[in-house]
Parts: C-alpha cells; structure tokens; sequence
C-alpha cells in the first residue's frame, strides 16, 4: 500500500468558480497538501505555472479570457520556458465521449467529471504520481502517451510507425524550467 | 516539492514520432505505508467537505440567482454571443457543482440547459419557455428545497424538462449529424460520486 506525501506537492488549482476552488482547496488540505496556488483563468493560470513550477496541476475546462482546454496546450509545448511534462489532471462538468477525446488530444494526463468527489480526486492523484507515463512526440501531438493498453495490434487510424529506435539523453527540461524561474 | 536535480531525459525516436521517457519526478512523494496505517486521507477529506456543507445552501442560492440573472441578460442583450457564453457557464457550473451541494436535481435540469446551448443552431429560436423553465426550475429546487428535495418530485421534473429539451433538439439537428449524433450518446465518464 502506498501513500503520498502531499505536504511535498505544489498544487496549481484553475477554476472560474469560487465555490469550487474552495472545495478543491479544502479537498487537497485535507490530504495533507499545504502548497495550493489558485487561478481563476486560464491566462492567470499560466503565469503562475510559469511562476511557480507546480507538480500537478487541477483545472476546469469552461473558463472565460482562455479555457482549461487551451491551457494544458499552452503548457504542452515542448520548446516552452515552463515545465511542459507536469500532470495535467482535468476537471470538468463535461463528461461526453468527444470531450474526452479533446482533452486526450490536448495533453490531459487524467480527466475527472463533476460532481467532485474525494476518492475520485485521490486516485486521480496517486495515478499521476505512482504511475507516470511516457510522453509522446509527433507533428500534431506532445503530451502523455494516449494509449491506456500495450496493445501492439493497433490498426486505427494515427498509428505509430515503428522501425529502430535512435536512443539518445539529453539534459532533463525540467531542470531547465526550474532553472530559469 | 521535490525540489532535488531532475535525472535526465530519454528519448527514443521512430521514423513517425518520439518516445520521451524521465525517471518519475514524483516519485520521492510515494512511500510504502504500513497495513497496519490507520489514515485514510479519503475519509480526512470526506469529513472536511461535510464541515463545509452548511454554506452550500448560500452557494446553490447564488449559482442559481447567477444563472437567473445571465438569462435576464441574454433576453436584454438579445443574444449576445458574450451574453449567452456567460448563461452557459453559469449552468455548467451548476451542472458540475449542484450534486456536490445536495442538489442532485438541480444539476440534471443544469446539464439539460447545457445541451440546449450548445446543441441549438439558433439560440434566438429556441422557444422561450424552454429556456425559462429550465431557468425556473433550477430556482424552484433551490430555494423550494424542502419540497423538491423529494426525490421522486425532482428527479420527475428533471426527467420531463430533459425529454421536452431532447424533442427540440432532436428536431431542430436532424440534418446535423454531429450534434445529434452528441445528443443521442450516452455520458461517457462514469461518476465517482458514491
């Protein structure tokens, strides 16, 4: 069984809605978290993502000036200043299958559809930071690896070519943000 | 947190795309806990929200009067795109935020609302009583809570409202295939509401 020490985690919370933020607030205090830094916007958002190089970041989507969807685009940029790796868990009162699909396409590590709960909220949570996935590169994509399963048949449509892998490190980006900052 | 120096960064790379792989920078915040390690975070939480619930009915009252005052608004402005995009957020919040207050009821009459913005080609057609019922329900569950907090009596008005709001859409999208093809498909995102 494992724990999380949520008094070692920065939060970023971004909801236009006070009430909400409140709950989301509440929520992660009551985990152990003590770092929350809240963001009514998108763009306020951003400027402190930049700011405050958070661990994890909790957004809605519907937002006004620009929305939770255009935000995890904004930190999925893979030249960008900030940290373009952190977990992006999204959540929303959307919870169709197309919305899903977006937020999925956009670089959101988890989804998580209102009503709030505390269970929902925590296994979001401890599956971003116990199970961490790769990131994927391509023309149209930067974010987490879409594909849930280790299914290797798949014939869909954007499928990965595969051939030799070219192998090489480079310096962590992350350092590179916090560096800067 | 971890403010420690990052290991470096992997990347394997296809003819098609990039595989970027980091040692987990989380992972100093995971530690194997004891079975015998009676806190539960969860349940530390849980508790933290019902101590916040006695406020919920002040915050349902101002969603609903928010919701209230961005109709008035969008009939004032005659559908303003800034106007109705404000009247959508105002349900969305509703919608995502009313179960969680205790008003269950309240949020399905929100998501109903949501579907009618979203999915009208023509907002300024949409008959009015549609609108002003959902808007008036919304009030009813709210500041009626004792009578509406029936479940039968709610979850029948919500019910209703929902089937007169898909009719219209359902109608006015049928040579919308995209939108009707979103109205028909069922919620995809299980709750994690107990």
């Amino acid at each position: 069984m494992y724990r999380i020490d949520f008094n070692k985690l920065r939060f970023l919370v971004c909801d236009d809605n006070p009430h909400m933020r409140r709950i989301l607030r509440t929520l992660l205090h009551s985990f152990g978290a003590r770092e929350v830094n809240e963001a009514e916007d998108g763009a306020t958002a951003l400027e402190m993502y930049t700011h405050f190089s958070p661990d994890i970041v909790i957004t809605d989507w519907a937002m006004p000036i620009f929305d939770g969807l255009e935000l995890a685009q904004m930190i999925r940029q893979p030249e960008a200043k900030g940290n373009p790796y952190a977990p992006i868990i999204m959540l929303t009162g959307h919870s169709e299958k197309r919305r899903v699909t977006v937020a999925r396409d956009a670089g959101v590590t988890e989804f998580l559809a209102k009503p709030i709960s505390a269970k929902g909220l925590y296994q979001r949570i401890l599956n971003v930071v116990a199970n961490p996935r790769p990131f994927i590169k391509t023309k149209t994509y930067f974010g987490p690896d879409r594909r849930r399963n280790t299914n290797t048949a798949y014939i869909g449509p954007e499928r990965r070519v595969g051939g030799e892998a070219e192998i090489f490190q480079q310096p962590s980006l992350l350092d590179k943000a916090r560096s800067a900052v | 947190m971890a403010k420690d120096k990052a290991p470096a960064i992997q990347v394997k790379s296809y003819a098609s795309h990039h595989v970027i792989t980091q040692p987990n920078p989380l992972k100093k915040v995971l530690r194997r806990a004891d079975e015998k390690d009676l806190d539960d975070p969860i349940a530390r939480a849980e508790a933290a929200l019902a101590g916040l619930s006695g406020e919920f009915k002040s915050w349902m009252d101002t969603e609903a009067d928010r919701l209230s005052k961005g109709y008035a608004n969008v009939l004032r402005t005659n559908f303003d795109d800034d106007a109705c995009e404000e009247m959508f957020r105002a349900a969305h919040d509703i919608k995502g935020d009313a179960a969680t207050f205790g008003y269950p009821a309240a949020a399905e009459v929100a998501d109903s609302l949501c579907r009618i913005i979203e999915h009208a080609p023509d907002l300024d057609k949409v008959p009015a009583e549609l609108f002003e019922h959902h808007v008036n329900a919304i009030q009813a569950i709210v500041h009626d809570h004792t009578k509406y907090h029936s479940p039968t009596v709610a979850a029948e008005l919500s019910r209703r409202l929902r089937r007169v709001a898909d009719d219209y859409l359902i109608q006015v999208n049928r040579n919308r295939p995209e939108h009707l093809e979103a109205i028909l498909a069922p919620s995809l995102v299980p709750s994690d509401q107990p």
